[in-house]
């Protein structure tokens, strides 16, 4: 735990004139947000000890303009996402992977309409590729014989149809993978998605994200796995909520593997 | 004079057929009044989804029991419809069975399954009827499901059972006479009947004449009661029975999560950022071009592909009740908003017909008048609605179109959003923090 990252950038690449294999978008949330830092450093954990050669834009990465688009601003997104075009452009990046469901969907759906072409990859399907050549080994650890139950984000599964990457991950873990009432492309929204993250919900009779961790709560998990940033915060208010945080952690699939690796 | 009943037919059929025609032609220029939206690539995934969202009903069976009964129905429709070939043949030439002669064994088996359908029917609809009147599934009682729509559902549900009674009576009567001892008038025998044989006795002790005459009966109601119902589906949920085929078609082939990106905004931010632009240059006119308006606040600024979807919506529900938002007590329902399209482009229709041809503002429009900005606002963009639409409808699709007319026309968006797009304006990011600070979490422990 103590090692400390290392984490180049693609400027320093550059500068040595290299390439990385994979530049890794780290999102808002993922700079910002402290909940999300933790699954940023969990990723960063894993690559380094897998010797992923990979960089990070760093202060040279901007918001990729998703909150602006799906709350209707249309100008805001297309400014943000040319200008991120023209930084990835003159980096000449090709391969993508990114923690957040949201910049995964707008770097690969949106961009390439607007000049920017990448493969884009979400970190649990980068994660699961790195098994499959071998360059990752993942053993149970601390979560053997643990119940756990993944929560679909929208814009990772519906938005994009990945559904097996994360559950393929979770079970390397030898624990129990219990599916919620609702799962896959019958999964119910965290509550955050379309800007919905940053503004007061309408009024109703109760919470998004509240009714999603009661759907999870019904599977009594000890851990609830998310993929996304939004939702592992809501799920987590939504724990709080029910006052179970003693019980029930929310984690994202990638701390999931740093932690049972004790990285 | 024996001509009277074949002239009386093909008069019923010119008219019955000129209204539907009438009816079609106002929908597609209705559905014409849309943007245009190019929905013609991909022609092999596109009749693919046809075959097997329209064709084989592949969404409907998620929710099994009424995918199934919806199956009956729908088979039943469609090979009634084989039947109703020989009928307007039948009638237009005073013959009996026409095709019976010339498919032998093979019009036995058909009209013996249109039968079995149409008990099936009996039974699917008498289900439907009593899961909406009965059982009140949640989906049928909401509240955007009140007056014509509600009752509409049920028409339907009454039309159709007593279609099929007519038809099994029709072949029961049939059937008595072709077996009357010594044959009567051009009854002969043809087809095999497993559910109207059971009728059949019905008709004993009655003279052969008055079967006759009832059969003529079940015969003329069982044709106008199709032509009717052919014709009350302009008004009706119902016109789904044609429109799933066109709209599972076109519908988007994207992933659900790509929304489009507007092309005269795209144009519009190249000219900001080209650092070689002159900023007090006026902008190039462009002859072709409709004036810029951003998003969409009434049904003539939506696409043709969702002025197609709001005919085609079944209002089934399904959407509305797998939608976040409405599960949680909020405003939103997918269904309503597609309701509401239909219904204000069947209004911008009729002021079009009331005015010649032309469009006069009526001042009202699909936002506000019919969709608040309250039930836009409350949209996760989850694709819940757009997955489970067993018609591959997206009321997202409207939702965010008019959330672009707040914001980008109208600056209308709740305070809290502002205050996200100036951070991402100002900053790079939804919240208040600076981009230097942006690879700070690498040396925090
Ligand atoms: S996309 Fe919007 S309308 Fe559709 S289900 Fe999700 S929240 Fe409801
Ligand atoms: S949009 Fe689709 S799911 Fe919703 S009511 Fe209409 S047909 Fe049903």
């Amino acid at each position: 735990m103590s090692e400390s990252l290392v984490v180049p950038t693609m400027a320093e690449m550059l500068a040595q004139g290299t390439q990385p294999e994979v530049l890794f978008w780290v999102g808002c949330a993922g700079s910002f947000d402290d909940r999300a830092k933790k699954i940023t450093k969990a990723f960063v954990r894993i690559l380094n000890r897998t010797n992923v050669s990979f960089a990070v834009l760093g202060t040279e990465e901007s918001c990729t303009g998703d909150p602006a688009k799906r709350a209707g601003n249309e100008f805001l997104f297309q400014m943000q996402a040319m200008m991120n075009i023209e930084v990835l452009n003159a980096y000449e990046a090709k391969k993508i992977v990114t923690a957040c469901p949201h910049c995964f969907n707008t770097l690969k759906n949106e961009y390439p309409e607007l000049g920017g072409n990448y493969e884009v990859i979400h970190h649990t399907e980068f994660l699961k590729s790195l098994i499959d050549e071998g360059r990752l080994t993942v053993e149970g650890g601390q979560f053997k014989g643990k119940k756990i139950t993944f929560h679909d984000p929208c814009y990772l599964g519906r938005a994009n149809k990945v559904y097996e990457a994360p559950r393929d991950l979770i079970q390397k873990l030898d624990v129990e993978l219990v599916e919620m009432k609702r799962s896959k492309a019958n999964g119910l929204c965290c509550g955050a998605g379309g800007a919905q993250m940053f503004k007061d919900a309408e009024p109703g009779n109760k919470e998004v994200n509240v009714l999603r961790t009661e759907d999870a709560l019904e599977t009594k998990p000890d851990i609830i796995a998310a993929g996304c940033p939004f939702c592992n915060t809501m799920l987590t208010d939504g724990i709080k909520h029910a006052h179970k945080e003693g019980e029930v952690k929310v984690m994202d699939v990638a701390e999931l593997i740093a932690n049972a690796q004790d990285l | 004079m024996s001509y009277l009943d074949n002239i009386l037919f093909a008069i019923l059929l010119v008219v019955g057929f000129g209204f539907f025609t009438a009816s079609v032609k106002k929908i597609i220029r209705n559905i014409n009044l849309g943007v245009d939206v190019d929905r013609k690539d991909n022609p092999k995934a596109r009749w693919k989804n046809m075959a097997l969202i329209a064709l084989g009903q592949s969404k409907m069976v998620r929710r099994p029991v009424a995918g199934i009964l919806h199956i009956f129905v729908y088979v039943g429709f469609v090979i009634i419809n084989i039947e109703l070939l020989e009928i307007i043949i039948d009638g237009l030439f005073g013959t009996h069975r026409i095709f019976a002669p010339y498919l032998g064994v093979v019009y036995d088996v058909l009209i013996a399954s249109f039968e079995i359908l149409a008990i099936l029917v009996i039974i699917a609809v008498v289900t439907f009827w009593i899961r909406r009147n009965v059982i009140r599934l949640k989906r049928f009682v909401s509240k955007d499901l009140t007056g014509f729509p509600k009752s509409d559902a049920n028409y339907i549900l009454y039309f159709e059972t007593v279609l099929m009674i007519l038809f099994l009576l029709m072949n029961a009567s049939d059937l008595h006479l072709q077996n009357v001892p010594g044959g009567y008038s051009h009854f002969h025998k043809a087809g095999s009947y497993p559910i109207s044989q059971f009728l059949a006795p019905i008709f004993n002790g009655t003279s052969n004449e008055l079967v006759g005459l009832l059969f003529e009966v079940f015969w003329w109601l069982h044709i106008v009661g199709i032509l009717v119902f052919m014709n009350y589906l302009y008004f009706s949920k119902h016109l789904h029975i044609l429109l799933a085929f066109p709209n599972t078609y076109f519908a988007n082939l994207k992933p659900e999560g790509q929304f489009d990106n507007l092309a005269s905004v795209t144009k519009e931010v190249k000219l900001m950022m080209d650092p070689n632009a002159d900023p007090f240059a006026a902008a190039p006119v462009d002859e072709n071009a409709a004036p810029a308006k951003f998003g969409a606040s009434d049904v003539q600024d939506l696409n043709w592909v969702q002025l197609l979807n709001a005919y085609t919506c079944t209002e089934c529900g399904r959407c509305t009740s797998s939608c976040p938002a409405n599960q949680t007590g909020k405003k939103l329902s997918p269904r309503k908003i597609m309701m509401d399209t239909r219904d204000r482009l069947t209004e911008v229709g009729k002021n079009i017909d009331a005015n010649k041809g032309v469009f006069v503002p009526d001042n009202k429009s699909l936002l506000n008048d019919y969709i608040t900005p309250e039930e836009l606002w409350a949209c996760t963009s989850c694709n819940a609605c757009v997955e489970e639409c067993p018609v591959n409808i997206s009321p997202l699709s409207i939702i965010m179109d008019m959330r672009r007319y707040l914001v980008m026309e109208q600056s209308a968006a709740p305070m809290s959003l502002n205050a996200m797009m100036t951070n991402i304006e100002n900053n790079g990011a939804p919240w208040q923090y600076s981009q230097q600070d942006r690879l700070n979490w690498k040396n925090e422990n």
